[in-house]
């Protein structure tokens, strides 16, 4: 494993002397997808335009690819892609003239193929020569993807990718996120979808009030914070648990339909097998057994509201 | 060096130009026009010549320095503003280039649309009076000096501009004042003595004077003190920019 992005106590005060985002440290890996999940307001979008050059971060260091965002910053930026979370596009230019300007700012020389198959790519191909302000919210926003691969980065940004985007760019962004990963670009993704971390990253990062809580591999967060429950539908209403369970975990559904058991799938012993001959010797009948792993979301929602576990 | 940003920038933003190219071209067309047949026709009737130069020749290179000024700083200032404005500047910020190099495609590509307005006014003028140069060279220096250093005020302007009434404010409250009192239309020496005092405060005055003279031979203030003023005026410019880059100032807050 290689690390190509490698931040330290990066640390970011607005002028008005907000903390928006307190030394976070970080490292990914080249060709690894990192989502990092966070409510509204955390500071996912402060850390990525401070690794970005957007705004000055006010205390840590970043490097990209071995080089220094700060005093190194041609061969760093030159690394970086940045998907922005606002459409923000000049209306009276053409998709093709646009991309070909970011290939430019980035310093390298034109590349009409290479910019033809990314608008291929982003399904833009036949809107080629419209311009900006004559495309849908959609279609600027595959424009900003088109323009940040123009110039081929190692390391690329996605601020909230898919809020409030269609099913297709969702299917065609994630085929793409694919086919990058494969090269061995970084992908590093902020969202709001969190089936979304769940179902693409290789790690997870959670980010609120500034800080970067935790990141993890994906599978270890979901095996080492996920509880199981296990639902036991039973065949007759009960009004209280009964006395010979009451050493289980147990809750009871107020129809008094249902018992829930909480256990934790690292522990040695899951009691399952004691419960369920309680259950029976008890004299309960039982209609149906469910098991449910906890999601990557309930994670979530307990960490951010200081319920680590 | 990442020149080939440089030269990204500044096709963009003359792209911006060549889109708008009839107006560009008509609207100083149309004004020169309008001037010399105001103040051509109407006081060169009265006035026959001044220091030697016939009324109608005499205010050609007020005529352009006064375009050339409005544009570079307008062209500049808004060249900066709009990616300001609508939020495509985080490509800029993000990407390897230095402020140099954003400062080079900007001010380049405003200074060469002035630079065309200009031109266009002096050939609209051949259309009205004979206008001869009587320092070719000198007259093109100064003319390209002059689109450069007003792009470069006009870019800071736009940086600070975070509405578009300040946007208009500097050039409409400062710049227009001081480009109509600064001798375009008449020798400072036809102003009473005080008045003469106060114009040697404002740096129009070295700017036309020098074009002026570039074109007849004669001007209000001597030659090189028209040359230092204008390269002064450059270097406090860039000096602004640098320190805007390095601090960030209303760019990376
Ligand atoms: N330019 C700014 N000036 C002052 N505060 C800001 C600025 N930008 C963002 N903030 C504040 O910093 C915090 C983090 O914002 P942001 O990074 O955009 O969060 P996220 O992207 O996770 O939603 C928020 O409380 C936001 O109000
Ligand atoms: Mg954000």
């Amino acid at each position: 494993m290689t690390t190509i992005l490698s931040i330290r106590d990066l640390g970011k005060s607005y002028a008005g002397g907000f903390n928006a985002l307190k030394s976070v440290t970080l490292d990914v890996q080249k060709g690894e997808i990192l989502a990092l999940l966070g409510p509204n307001g955390a500071g996912k979008t402060t850390l990525i335009s401070a690794i970005c050059g957007i705004i000055t971060p006010t205390s840590g260091h970043v490097t990209v690819g071995g080089h220094d965002i700060a005093t190194e910053f041609r061969a760093a930026r030159a690394m970086i892609g940045l998907v922005p979370q606002e459409i923000s596009l000049e209306p009276f230019e053409t998709v093709t003239n646009t991309v070909r300007f970011s290939r430019g700012i980035f310093g390298r020389p034109r590349n009409d193929a290479l910019i033809e198959d990314i608008l291929r790519k982003l399904s833009l191909w036949d809107k080629k020569d419209s311009r900006m302000m004559q495309l849908s919210g959609g279609m600027k926003r595959r424009v900003l993807i088109a323009k940040a691969l123009a110039h081929e980065p190692r390391v690329l940004f996605l601020d909230e990718p898919t809020a409030g985007v269609d099913v297709e760019l969702r299917k065609d962004m994630w085929n793409i996120v694919a086919d990058l990963k494969a090269d061995g670009v970084s992908i590093i993704l902020t969202t709001h979808y969190i089936e979304e971390a769940e179902a693409i990253a290789d790690r997870i990062g959670i980010i609120n009030h500034g800080e970067l809580l935790l990141v993890e591999d994906k599978a270890t967060l979901m095996a080492r914070m996920g509880k199981k429950r296990l639902e036991v539908q039973l065949g007759d209403p009960i009004t209280a648990i009964p006395a010979s369970l009451a050493r289980h975990n147990l809750a009871l559904s107020t129809d008094g339909m249902a018992l829930t058991y909480t256990y934790d799938t690292n522990a040695e012993r899951t009691g399952i097998t004691g419960l369920l001959n309680d259950v029976a010797a008890a004299g309960l009948v039982l209609s149906d057994v469910q098991t449910h792993q906890s999601s990557l979301e309930e994670i979530f929602v307990g960490l951010v509201s200081g319920d680590t576990t | 060096m990442n020149w080939i940003a440089v030269a990204s920038i500044y096709r963009f933003e003359m792209a911006r130009f060549f889109r708008t190219l009839m107006q560009s071209f008509l609207s100083p067309v149309l004004s020169t026009s309008l001037y010399f047949v105001v103040f051509g026709t109407a006081i060169g009737s009265r006035i026959q010549e001044v220091e030697g130069v016939s009324y109608g020749a005499f205010i050609v290179p007020g005529l352009i320095m006064l375009a050339v000024i409005t544009q570079s700083i307008s062209n500049a200032a808004f060249g900066i503003y709009f990616p300001k404005f609508i939020g495509t500047i985080y490509e800029l910020l993000s990407a390897p280039v230095s402020f140099l190099e954003i400062v080079l495609g900007y001010v380049g590509a405003a200074a060469t649309k002035a630079l065309f307005i200009g031109v266009v006014i002096l050939i609209t003028a051949t259309l009205f009076v004979d206008v001869q140069i009587a320092h070719p060279l000198a007259m093109v220096a100064f003319l390209v000096l002059t689109c450069l250093s007003f792009a470069l005020l006009g870019f800071i302007i736009g940086i600070w501009a975070d509405n578009f009434e300040k946007l208009q404010l500097v050039p409409l409250l400062i710049v227009t004042p001081l480009v109509f009192l600064g001798g375009s239309f008449y020798s400072i020496s036809m102003l009473p003595p005080v008045w003469q005092n106060i114009a040697m405060f404002n740096p129009v005055v070295y700017l036309i004077s020098g074009f002026r003279w570039a074109f007849f031979d004669t001007a209000d203030v001597p030659i090189g003190l028209s040359l230092m003023a204008t390269g002064g005026f450059t270097v406090a410019c860039l000096a602004v920019i640098w320190w805007i880059f390095k601090t960030g100032w209303r760019i990376r807050n």
